[in-house]
């Protein structure tokens, strides 16, 4: 089963790097761009069959190594078998 | 005191530190590779400087997570000390052993650069050897070195003296150009409450002879050794 994690810096933490990329855009003419958040993906592939089983488990993760609590929120997302 | 220098694939300190220990200080000291779980022969363990696991997840993350650094809660408890610098202070706050996170240096280039330190706090381990309000001069070498906590956190810190060394200008004034890598409150070093483990961003194995352009990365040493400091002088062991 596979899932995919989102992690992400927390709300209201300075991300200097999505502000640097924000200069880029604007640099290259995308001058409608007010924020930008960098932020990372790690995708995930377990065994066994219960997507609720697999959250746990992949939740219990990222609290121990995939994010940092302290700067970090994440998401996980269980993807639909192909 | 005999000291374990520990060894993480990407560790690239270690070999400073071993040095300094057993050239400059003349003190037993050893290779830790970070395998290891047992800490029964030391006394203080350091973690270099360095990029640990190739810094990959995040700084300090995997080797926060290696059986050396899982040995280190009872190692602490039983009254031993810990020293980590740079990466070493990225893997304990990945650890949890001390509060608070090392993010991207608010520049976004990596600084390698002499600094000044002053020292907030001259009762622990590591710096009674120190006067509070003491200038420091030692280098950095870093990319994420911006330390970060919450605000109750930073409170924590402040009220239980345990931040140690502030980032500060030639005359010890803590101002925002002092500050390298945008940290919280200029923090360059804190330590735990017991004040027996020490992370800084700051190298003071990289400031342990004169040829090095200083020694003031020695008082560290010495203030772990008991060793009196008065105005700079140290006396020889």
């Amino acid at each position: 089963m596979k899932a995919r994690v989102l992690v992400r810096l927390k709300e209201g933490i300075l991300d200097v790097q999505g502000g640097t990329v924000k200069r880029a855009l604007a640099g290259l003419g995308f001058a409608e761009v007010r924020d930008v958040r960098v932020g990372k993906v790690v995708e995930v592939d377990v065994e066994g069959d219960s997507a609720e089983a697999a959250s746990a488990r992949i939740r219990e993760m990222c609290a121990k190594l995939l994010a940092n609590p302290v700067t970090e929120d994440f998401t996980v997302e269980i993807l639909p078998p192909r | 005191m005999k000291f374990g220098v520990v060894v993480f694939p990407g560790t690239w300190s270690d070999c400073d530190f071993h040095y300094v220990i057993s050239e400059v200080l003349h003190q037993p000291v050893k290779y830790l590779w970070h395998r290891e779980s047992d800490l029964s022969d030391f006394d203080c363990v350091i973690l270099p400087g360095g990029f640990s696991y190739g810094d990959y997840l995040r700084a300090g993350a995997i080797a926060g997570r290696s059986p050396v650094v899982g040995a280190l809660p009872e190692f602490i408890a039983r009254g031993g000390h810990v020293l980590g610098s740079c990466n070493g202070f990225q893997i304990l706050c990945e650890a949890g052993l001390l509060p608070g996170a090392l993010m991207r240096n608010e520049c976004l280039q990596y600084r390698c650069q002499s600094t000044f330190l002053r020292v907030e706090n001259a009762e622990s381990s590591f710096t009674r050897a120190m006067r509070p309000g003491q200038v420091l001069k030692m280098p950095i070498s870093h990319g994420e070195g911006k330390f970060f906590a919450d605000h109750a956190t930073l409170q924590g810190l402040r009220e239980r003296k345990q931040i140690v060394f502030r980032y500060c200008a030639e005359d010890g004034r803590a101002t925002k150009e002092s500050n390298p890598n945008g940290s919280l409150d200029n923090i360059a070093g804190i330590v735990n409450e017991a004040g027996t483990v020490l992370g800084l961003m700051p190298h003071p194995e990289r400031a342990a002879e004169s040829a090095m352009g200083g020694t003031d990365g020695l008082l560290v040493f010495h203030s772990l050794l008991g060793s009196l400091v008065e105005d700079g002088t140290f006396l020889k062991r």
